[in-house]
């Protein structure tokens, strides 16, 4: 059970910085995944006073606060517009509504879960980090760095046009993902996330260009397969390397199937 | 200790408060027994109660992070749920009862968003509450009995 | 079939608490108990196998709020069980309060008690102990025989003989045939020998173990309990802590579930004996952690099951071992193997010329099982089910229709059955009906949908008993209220069930007065008549015949009071709604002016308290069919329609007896499916918690459809047998068979999961 002695709802993001330098010290987000560890936090620093629960849609991107829960990316029509519901698809899994309803996007993308469906989703995309301290930081490269003790203020994703496709598969509905695939094509050029493998997502571009010509059923295949070849998988109590190979495989070629409109 | 003002099925109150409190320990400390724990892994659904009008876990939500906004749990919903829970219990869908206020009070979130409901809207809305007696399709058929009566 | 038309019976009234519970009243053990109660913790061994050397609990003490820590020095050294089962039990005396002994990962190490949550977790965390770690027994295979003993005490007592040696880590071992099975073996065109695992699947109610005590104003223990058994507890109480079992009271409120989970006292002992220590209030709250380490699941089982048939798909033999493993300590360990065979073997009586059915029960060092909805009949049902139906895929038979050749039908003696008579058995007409509802005939076939998927379907039966034939009690006090109502006063313990109700209903039938004029109030061992407690599928069938005796009883006793009062003959009387009439005149009393006279100047109550027993246990039976949606790439399965028929006689309350189909349709679902049991290489359950260890939800059962055949009972109530139990009996083979059809694969291990379906072959089908 997480103990705290010190509740902070802090009023700028300079204090939430300031305290957040003690190591003893931690930041808040839904709480969902804290409550059920053993720490003892000297203070909680919680951001939810500071306006980080919208998503703000100009022309060429989403701004969404670290504070914004799942639910509401569910739920935003902007972003599921844009994504043709791959976003809805990310997340309509994971546990329930309430749930959905408390954990946060800042939560979900700082801990770098692997399990994480938004993670993996966001990665696939023209995302970045926006950190207090150390600025806009493309995703992919957030997801590697060690955790520091800086802020994550708000997900920047870019209005690039392109096509989403969202698919995990999970033993039962409302389980982590034994393997999550996001595919992305941005500027024509295709890339896969995979998540859940099951360590934390990681990117795979199409490096060999094997999609280079299109997607049909061949390049499908071939793709699939170096993506499979390319992603490490890993056994845990979930699923074995092997069986989450094969799955990176068979998923990542529906989802070209299916942009690709094949199916 | 910490000082936190929480209006609670319509009644304020202002109270000193350990920052670890738990909102589920909360108010079951003050009297809202229907409020229940069948997890510690925010899987169940049990402990659902509404925030600003919002379904939430109150086993994962700090009292403290409710300072300033309005919760409530089935005591003050009471009239809201009997509009349709005497459908549930004419499918005997109740059984032993342990998981009906976390059920009731999300489904009372699903038709205020949503008052028409499919029935696949009804299973998705309510999958993040757990039932291990009825087996789930009794407490469809009362909902759905209840939306049915209301068109007549 | 005898058939009546009744007024209270087989109608689906409401359950007695129904809007108490949906509108959230503190009904439960938790709600009820004052807030100065002490908090109780156990501290749990992290060590399969273990020795307390030394443990040191005086920092631990020192934490302000820590009224006491008490270790295995503190506890009086009497073994007993924990399985709530009619004494004597079946189950081996092998149990300490706490033990120096550990013997799984989570073994119960010291008590704390403490007044607030806070402090007692604290002071869990300053107990030091030192552990002399043993090897252990993590494999029930390789129990039996082996060096390292679970139980090597000399202080291990076996009440029943059963078979069991401490020294042999033996629970119990019994042998049991009927004809040469070998002999007729040998004559079968065919024989399918195959092996099955099935683990320990947790229960995993709503509600966690929990228990509150206090002291009365007598200075008698006081427990309240979730519980299915309160005279149980009370036993089980007065032989752990050596106390008069004149000095306890056990009582128990709403339970928020129970399957079998609370047959067994996981957790009164502990708060008892900190409220005998300390004079105070105490209560334990289980953790959903504790109750999936250190509860009473599933008897893991490994069942090896040989089948003969003739070419034509005639069943001629079958012989069944069984396995099972009953962990850390004996609960249920005797009783739940027997159901396997005993259980399983009788559904094909039809045809069978021979059987045989052996077993062993053994200790290992793992978290000790207890009793779960279906108690055995459900591994040895699977094990059985699935071979039959693979038993038809080799012959190229429907396999409706190879049920239809060797099944059980009414009026067989069954010898697989102790000889009982199926004086009840509808299982071909609910074959029949099944087939009918769920479109068999177009949904077997198994059908390509494109994109790698197929669907198919599965089929299997099941049975159970109605209670423990010659052993269980249910007993009923019917009492006269002044205003014409009456008390029903029970020791069965309804967990949610709705016995409450359904007893009601008959005391309704018997006394021609609507179910709300009959109070329900139970249970308590201070006020109840007797009873086994809710279990073995018999509180229907046994405490409900308790109920229309006691009613029969109290009827003549009205009568003869009514008849004092018109100074005529008892026999003239006839009992009318409302009113008891002399026949042949309009004279008459109501049943308030009977209530009357039993309060002033009369030596006649109004009230009768009567017990039942059953020398038999007259099956239920059940034909489960599945429709699923396989993906052959992933593996993951889809359920789309679950159609049952079952035949329990006649259903008192068909909603909830649907509600009692579907429920356990849906936790059959879940350990065939979704709910896996594994352990660390250390012994520690990894499925430890509702995130690790997954229920279905909503979205993970598809569609239920569950309806009945009526058969009478003539030893039940009203017709009626039970449903409690056989309903999570059919899903894991109508599963197996199911994912057979679409992937030409045999699975013989629960849970089937995706990994195991995308990645078998039909190459692995012979073991």
């Amino acid at each position: 059970m997480v103990t705290i002695q010190k509740y902070v709802k802090v009023l700028s993001l300079d204090e939430a910085y300031e305290l957040n330098q003690n190591k003893n010290n931690c930041i808040i987000g839904g709480m969902l995944w804290l409550k059920m560890g053993n720490k003892n936090i000297s203070t909680a620093i919680d951001l939810c006073n500071l306006g980080l629960d919208t998503i703000e849609e100009s022309d060429d991107e989403f701004s969404i606060g670290a504070m914004v829960t799942l639910r509401q990316l569910e739920n935003h029509a902007g972003l599921n517009s844009f994504t043709n519901d791959a976003i809805r698809s990310s997340v309509k899994d994971i546990v329930g509504v309430q749930f959905r309803n408390m954990a946060t996007v800042g939560g979900s993308i700082w801990s770098r879960f692997g399990f994480s469906d938004v993670l993996t989703m966001f990665m696939a995309m023209d995302s970045y980090v926006q950190l207090y301290k150390g600025g806009l930081i493309p995703l992919k490269d957030f997801a590697k760095m060690d955790y520091d003790k800086d802020i994550l203020v708000r997900l920047i994703v870019k209005k690039t046009p392109g096509k989403y496709i969202y698919k995990a598969s999970r033993a039962q509905r409302t389980d982590f993902p034994v393997i999550a695939c996001a595919l992305s094509m941005i500027n024509g050029k295709y890339q896969l996330a995979v998540g859940a493998r099951p360590n934390k997502a990681v990117l795979t571009i199409d490096a060999d260009n094997i999609l280079a010509g299109g997607i049909n059923e061949e390049s499908a295949k071939a793709f699939a397969r170096f993506a499979a070849d390319n992603t490490p998988a890993f056994s845990n109590s979930r699923a074995s390397g092997e069986y989450r190979t094969h799955l990176i495989e068979v998923l990542t070629y529906r989802c070209l199937m299916e942009m690709g409109g094949l199916e | 200790m910490i000082e936190i003002k929480i209006k609670l099925n319509g009644k304020m109150i202002t109270e000193q408060i350990d920052p670890d409190l738990l909102l589920i320990d909360f108010v079951r400390n003050h009297n809202c027994y229907s409020v229940k724990r069948g997890c510690e892994t925010s899987n169940c659904g049990l402990c659902t109660v509404l925030m600003d009008d919002t379904p939430v876990l109150s086993c994962s939500m700090l009292a403290a992070r409710a300072d300033g906004h309005e919760v409530k749990t089935l005591e003050g919903l009471q009239e809201e749920a009997s509009s349709f829970v005497g459908f549930i219990a004419d499918q005997g869908a109740d059984q032993c009862g342990f998981c009906n206020p976390g059920f009731v009070m999300n489904t009372i979130a699903l038709l205020r968003e949503n008052p028409d409901p499919t029935d696949d809207e009804i299973r998705a809305f309510l999958a993040g509450n757990l039932c291990r007696c009825s087996g789930y399709e009794g407490q469809l058929r009362g909902i759905r009995a209840y939306l049915d009566s209301r068109k007549q | 079939m005898e058939h009546k038309d009744y007024k209270a019976i087989n109608k689906s009234v409401r359950k007695k608490d129904a809007m108490q519970l949906l509108l959230g009243k503190p009904v439960y053990t938790e709600d009820i108990a004052p807030s100065d109660a002490l908090v109780v913790k156990l501290l749990r061994s992290p060590h399969a196998n273990a020795i307390v050397t030394t443990i040191n609990t005086k920092t631990a003490k020192l934490v302000p709020g820590v009224v006491d820590v008490f270790t295995w020095e503190d506890v009086p050294n009497y073994r007993f069980t924990n399985a709530g089962q009619t004494y004597p039990e079946p189950s081996p005396y092998d149990r300490l309060i706490i033990d120096r002994h550990v013997r799984f990962a989570g073994d119960v190490v010291a008590i704390v008690a403490a007044e607030t949550e806070k402090a007692a977790n604290k002071a869990l965390s300053l107990i030091k102990v030192e552990y002399e770690v043993l090897d252990a027994v993590l494999d029930f295979r390789t129990a039996k025989d082996n060096p390292i003993l679970v139980h090597p005490e000399d202080n291990w007592v076996a009440p029943c003989e059963v078979g069991g040696s401490n020294k042999r880590n033996l629970v119990a071992s019994e042998q049991s045939s009927h004809g040469d099975v070998d002999a007729i073996m040998a004559d079968c065109d065919i024989v399918l020998e195959r092996t099955y695992h099935t683990k320990a699947f947790n229960q995993a109610m709503m509600e966690t173990f929990r228990t509150y005590t206090s002291l009365d104003r007598y200075g008698r223990l006081h427990v309240i309990s979730s519980t299915q058994i309160v005279f149980h507890v009370r036993r089980i109480l007065s032989h752990a802590l050596g106390i008069p079992k004149n000095r306890i009271r056990v009582e128990k409120p709403r339970i928020g579930g129970g399957f079998g989970a609370k047959q067994t006292a996981v957790s009164e002992v502990y708060p008892a004996f900190v409220t005998m220590k300390t004079g105070r209030p105490a209560m334990i709250i289980f953790s959903r952690e504790e109750s999936q380490i250190a509860g009473s699941p599933r008897h893991e089982m490994q069942v090896r099951l040989k089948l003969g048939a003739s070419k034509d798909g005639k069943i001629r033999a079958l012989d069944l071992y069984t396995l099972s493993n009953s962990g850390a300590y004996g609960e249920h360990g005797p009783t739940t193997v027997g159901l396997s065979g005993h259980k399983s073997i009788p559904m094909y009586t039809g045809s069978l010329e021979a059987f045989r059915f052996d077993y062993d029960v053994v200790y290992s060092n793992t978290m000790a099982a207890g009793a779960y909805r279906g108690y055995g009949a459900t591994q040895g049902i699977f094990a059985l089910e699935t071979t039959v139906n693979e038993l038809a895929e080799k012959l190229h038979m429907d396999p409706t229709e190879i049920r239809n050749k060797n099944m059980l039908k009414e009026g067989m003696v069954m010898p697989a059955y102790y000889n009982e008579i199926a004086s009840a058995c509808a299982l071909d007409k609910c074959l029949d009906h099944c087939k009918e509802m769920f479109g068999w005939d177009e949904k077997y076939p198994v059908r390509d949908m494109g994109n790698g998927k197929v669907r198919t379907a599965g089929v299997a039966m099941a049975m159970q008993g109605s209670c423990i034939s010659n052993v269980d009690v249910g007993s009923a006090t019917v009492k006269l209220i002044e205003d014409g109502t009456y008390n029903l006063i029970i020791g069965a313990a309804d967990m949610g069930t709705g016995c409450d109700t359904i007893l009601a209903q008959m005391v309704a039938e018997c006394m021609d007065c609507s179910v709300d004029d009959v109070s329900v109030f139970g249970a308590d061992t201070d006020a109840s008549p007797y009873d086994s407690g809710s279990y073995a599928s018999s509180t229907t069938y046994i405490t409900g015949k308790a109920v229309e005796k006691a009613c029969m009883e109290l009827r003549g006793k009205m009568c003869g009071i009514a008849a004092d009062m018109l100074g005529c003959d008892k026999e003239e009387m006839i009992f009318e709604k409302g009113r008891i009439r002399r026949i042949n005149t309009e004279q008459s009393v109501t049943l308030s002016e009977i209530g009357y006279k039993t309060q002033v100047n009369t030596e006649k109550n109004a009230e009768a308290s009567v017990s039942h027993s059953s020398p038999v246990s007259p099956p239920p039976y059940m034909v489960g069919m599945v429709e699923i949606e396989l993906d052959k790439l992933t593996g993951e399965v889809t359920i789309l329609d679950y159609m049952a028929v079952v035949d329990c006689g006649i259903p008192i309350n068909p909603a909830l007896a649907r509600i009692q189909a579907e429920g356990g349709i849906v936790q059959g679902i879940g350990h065939t499916l979704y709910e896996n049991v594994s352990n660390d290489r250390r012994g520690k359950p990894i499925e430890a918690s509702l995130m690790q260890y997954k229920l279905p939800t909503r979205l993970d059962m598809g569609h239920l459809k569950v309806e009945f055949e009526h058969s009478f009972e003539p030893t039940g109530p009203f017709g009626a047998k039970s449903i409690g139990e056989i309903v999570i009996n059919t899903p894991a083979p109508a599963l197996a068979h199911a994912i057979y059809r679409a992937t030409g694969v045999w699975h013989r291990e629960l849970p089937i999961t995706p990994e195991q379906i995308a990645m078998s072959k039909p190459e692995d089908n012979e073991n």
